[in-house]
């Protein structure tokens, strides 16, 4: 099958690829660029395990093709931790117990990452409507949203550090 | 106690280690270890296995329920560019067999038809390529001709069926698998002396766990290299994997069955036996390592993990004070198209199937119907769930018929704190409890009393409110018995009455600890539970624990999570293997020491003389000298180099079904007790049911890690409420499978969990598992469908809807509040 050379910017890399034009944008990342953190759950767009961020949006990747993304920024899970630190929301994954199997638990990231960036005080029903495009079977969302409230306190902290840095 | 049990004698317990209050690592809600890699994206499942030369398989299911095949024709399929090979069940057939069978005699299942499909979704043929784009292209070229037979869709019509209608003619005469009737105790008798006799019709219908993984599998063979190399998300690879060898005619030599990180089961991958067999022969015909992952559709269709799916006429046999004297019910169940199986999951409702109150005498017949649909697997509950829901509408119904109040008449026949060890009519015991205590408790938290009075009152208002309560039972740490107990006596199958967990410690000479586990980790937290409780037992560090999963080969003795056992179980091998390790450290740190070794203990990581402050050796210190020092030591194979252990835990409480099956043995005694308490609203006008609060507490004995207990808690009671308000497989009348899709299927999003869930637990120690640990993973979908059901009832009182069918989904529930309207205006 003809294949169909593009550039796009995965977790802050330049990537040049030739793919056939139908290949999905959830295997192009898993198979094509090695990254498996990105699941699939469903592939028809209904339970967000393979949510990326593209160009600041949460995006299931199960419904774009890899070419759609040519010239966008993307974000995987591999993308979140910085060294040896985690990110404050995989950070306050753990401290809440939010994941069980942790299948869903890359795209129920993105999906916080979105909310975050946009609402950075989020109610409960916030965070409740933000998720509930991300299926996930084992934890019963509880600790999913405890985990995202506890990650708001923790990034607004990490904000107001940098604020009152002395210039 | 009733006669037909006298023969049941109780065994004495067999724990070393009693729980004790004021516990450093058991007992903290510890975070989990195994979340880091995950977290970060490295987890490891199934689809990101990758084999050097590896292909792609897709596969050409069936679109009937019923049919045989006249013809298949790859031709077309071959030829496509980037296909390796097409296979058909016959080309299989040449290098597998028929797939295990626990039913008895066994129903023949093939892991790819030959001959005649069952279901729709079931194998017909399969694509092995280059990659899955090109398999599925390749797939789509496969041409069947088909000649379509009868479809068997309804429950009672296919019972009843004959002729062309009959599933497995070679295997059945009819469609009922089994059909076997039980009484343990004076049933009759108790019937005939009842002042009243509670009767109802009950129906339970299918669904599955549908975990957002589904199963994969990636298999090489090489005959001249050790023969298969198998990568699975299987739960269960590491107790029988010689059965799946069967199938595949190769020896346990020849076959290596490699666990990964699994995302989620619930039931859905115990054993997935299938498509390892059906993946592995791909490989062996293709001549490749082929990766086969389910999509959706095909988890949904040809997975073999359909949940209960049941039809009681059940009685309930109540004095005239109100005391329940004896429960019976004919049941029949849609187990699908095989029976892989047998009828485990009706052998696992007689752990509790009398609930916590005390009867007498319990009666059933049970048949196990075969249809044309995708066949049953274990599913969250593996069929107490119903039983569960059955006894609490019967309690409920009782109420209503005797005009109590249904929590009184609870209190009235519950089992007394001080009556355990309690023995069930079936013969299984329930080891301990405190249910009045849970009961008051979730009363407390929920403000029982305050909601009534507010329900009632919103209703006088007009609006559909109410209250909904049950008390149910959640038997854990299961026996093996289950599985074969109500098989015909002249043909019982393999019984088997083993169920063990096995774990390998070893102490690096750097002082880690490298800790081998043969079960997998599927959302549960195996390394957690074990890392707490090393720490606890042998007074190290958690985080100096190392944890590795062993394959079919290297490992030993792992019947893994299934049956809320792993957590009692693995404590149980910890504590063994602490034992050993114990006595081992001391023999070398006392010869270090100077000392004999029972002048010395273990102390923070050492090994330190009793008494004294400053005279110890760290365990890193003796396991290098143990390790590369051997002439330090006196000579005698009790100072053989390196401080490791195996040991293996084997069912705390267990015995055997009487021949005669008066009774069926203590099979699944470590008993939890939950209470759920919700109220509801239901929208009249469109059958909605919203949840305004809900309060659960549950016991589970001894609690390891309290916040991942919540989270089964939490999980299971989603999955309860999805159970009873939204789940349900829909199937037509040609047996067309019409909602096979996360869209139709609706599972529970955030959205449909209950705003405030309170959760509280009771703490009634085992006295039969190591600290008194009771298993805690399915009581969330044990308890929550009774619940609710009971307080939809409730919130439509004044309408006279009744409920006696699950799922009530929005429209299920809209026609029985106009059914309902019609007769009131009649």
């Amino acid at each position: 099958m003809t294949k169909v050379s593009f550039q796009l910017t995965v977790n802050g890399r330049v990537r040049e690829a030739s793919v056939p034009p139908r290949m999905l944008l959830s295997d192009f990342i898993r198979h094509e660029l090695a990254m498996p953190g990105t699941h699939v759950g469903c592939e028809h767009g209904v339970c967000g395990s393979c949510n990326v961020m593209l160009d600041g949006k949460a995006v299931r990747s199960c419904l774009m093709f890899a070419i759609q993304a040519e010239g966008s920024e993307i974000t995987t899970v591999e993308g979140l931790a910085t060294g040896d630190d985690l990110h404050p929301i995989q950070q306050a994954f753990w401290e809440e117990h939010g994941l069980q199997c942790g299948f869903c638990t890359p795209g129920m990231l993105a999906t916080a990452q979105e909310l975050l960036a946009e609402n950075s005080d989020p109610t409960d029903d916030e965070i409740r409507e933000a998720i509930s495009g991300n299926l996930c079977r084992c934890t019963g969302y509880e600790f999913v949203i405890s985990a995202i409230r506890s990650a708001s306190v923790k990034l607004r902290a990490a904000q107001a550090e940098t604020t009152l840095q002395p210039v | 106690m009733s006669n037909h049990l006298k023969s049941n004698v109780i065994p004495p317990s067999r724990q070393r280690e009693a729980p004790r209050a004021g516990m450093t690592w058991i007992g903290q809600s510890m975070k989990r270890v195994e979340d880091p890699r995950i977290l970060s994206g490295k987890g490891g499942y199934i689809d990101d296995i990758a084999v050097p030369g590896m292909a792609h398989a897709a596969m050409v299911s069936s679109p009937h329920a019923h049919a045989r095949i006249v013809s298949i024709d790859t031709s077309k399929a071959e030829k496509l560019p980037g296909v390796i090979g097409v296979y058909t069940g016959e080309d299989m057939a040449r290098v597998v067999d028929p797939c295990p069978s626990f039913a008895s005699p066994p129903i023949t299942q093939n892991a790819m038809s030959v001959g005649k499909v069952r279901h729709v979704g079931e194998v017909v043929a399969a694509v092995v390529a280059e990659d899955r784009y090109v398999a599925e292209d390749a797939a789509e070229l496969v041409e069947m001709e088909w000649d379509i037979l009868p479809a068997c869709v309804d429950l009672e019509a296919s019972a009843a069926a004959t002729g062309e209608a009959v599933l497995h003619p070679d295997d059945r005469d009819g469609n009922v698998a089994l059909d076997e009737s039980f009484s343990f105790g004076d049933v009759d008798e108790h019937f005939d002396e009842a002042h009243t006799i509670v009767k109802r019709r009950l129906r339970w219908r299918r669904s599955s766990a549908q975990a957002i993984e589904t199963c994969g599998v990636v298999a090489q063979f090489d005959p001249f290299k050790g023969g298969y190399t198998i990568h699975s998300n299987s739960n269960f690879y590491n107790f029988i994997p010689f059965v799946i060898g069967g199938s595949l005619r190769v020896s346990p030599g020849e076959l290596r069955i490699i666990p990964v990180l699994t995302g989620g089961s619930f039931g859905s991958k115990v054993f997935s036996h299938k498509i390892i067999i059906l993946t592995a022969g791909l490989a062996r015909l293709a001549g490749v390592p082929v990766k086969y992952i389910e999509d959706r559709l095909e988890h949904f269709t040809n997975s073999d993990s359909h949940g209960s799916d049941r039809l009681y006429d059940a009685e309930l046999a109540v004095t005239e004070d109100g005391t329940f004297t004896s429960l019976r019910f004919t049941v029949m169940d849609d187990y699908g198209a095989y029976l892989q199986f047998g009828v485990g999951t009706h052998g696992n409702a007689m752990a509790q199937v009398t609930g916590p109150y005390q009867i007498q005498s319990f009666g059933m017949r049970v048949m196990a119907v075969l249809t044309n649909k995708t066949q049953q697997g274990p599913y969250r509950g593996f069929g107490s769930e119903v039983t569960n829901w059955v006894m609490e509408r019967m309690v409920d119904a009782a109420a209503e018929e005797l005009g109590r109040d249904p929590v009184e008449l609870r209190v009235q026949n519950m089992i007394q704190p001080d009556q355990f060890p309690y023995m069930i009519p079936t013969g299984n015991i329930y080891d301990s409890g405190n249910f009045q205590k849970v009961l008051s408790e979730a009363q407390t938290m929920f403000d029982f009393d305050g909601w009534r009075d507010k329900a009632r009152a919103m209703r006088a208002e007009g609006r559909c409110v109410g209250v909904g309560l049950a008390t149910c039972m959640e038997r854990s740490v299961y026996g093996p018995t289950e599985w074969w107990s109500l098989n015909n006596k002249e043909t019982p199958g393999f019984t088997l009455t083993s169920t063990p967990e096995g774990i390998t410690v070893r102490l690096d000479p750097s002082g880690k600890m490298f800790v081998t586990l043969n079960s997998p980790m599927v959302g549960n937290s195996p390394e957690t539970v074990v890392a707490q409780i090393l720490a606890e037992r042998l007074t190290i560090a958690p985080e100096d624990i190392v944890f590795n999963y062993s394959d079919s080969q290297s490992g030993f003795n792992g019947v893994g999570p299934q049956g809320s056992r792993f957590t009692a179980m693995i404590a149980g091998a910890c504590v063994s293997a602490s034992i050993k390790l114990e006595e081992k450290l001391k023999r070398f740190g006392a010869h270090m020491l100077q000392r004999r070794p029972e002048d010395v203990e273990l102390r923070n990581g050492t090994v330190a003389v009793k008494g004294l402050k400053d005279q110890e050796k760290p365990f890193g210190e003796i396991a290098l000298t143990s390790s590369f020092f051997r002439l330090s030591f006196p000579d005698g194979e009790e100072f053989d180099s390196g401080i490791e252990t195996t040991a293996v835990y084997d069912h705390p409480l267990s015995t055997d079904p009487a021949e005669d099956r008066s009774h069926l043995g203590i099979f699944y005694p470590i008993v939890g007790h939950i209470c759920h308490i919700v109220a509801v609203e239901v929208d009249a006008g469109t059958g909605k049911v919203e949840i305004l609060d809900y309060a659960a507490v549950h016991d589970n004995g001894t609690m390891v890690n309290p916040r991942t207990l919540a989270g089964q808690v939490w999980g299971g009671t989603a999955n309860g409420i999805g159970t009873t308000l939204s789940e349900v497989f829909n199937y037509d009348d040609e047996g067309q499978f019409t909602n096979p899709n996360f869209a139709e299927f609706a599972m529970p999003t955030a959205n449909e969990m209950p705003r405030n869930f309170k959760l509280g637990h009771v703490e009634t120690p085992s006295p039969f598992t190591e600290y008194g640990i009771k298993g805690g993973g399915e009581g969330g979908r044990l308890g929550a469908p009774s619940a609710l059901t009971s307080a939809i009832e409730d919130a439509l009182s004044d309408r006279g809807v009744k409920i006696t069918s699950l799922p009530v989904t929005p429209p299920i529930l809209r026609g029985l509040i106009r059914t309902a309207e019609q007769t009131a205006a009649e």
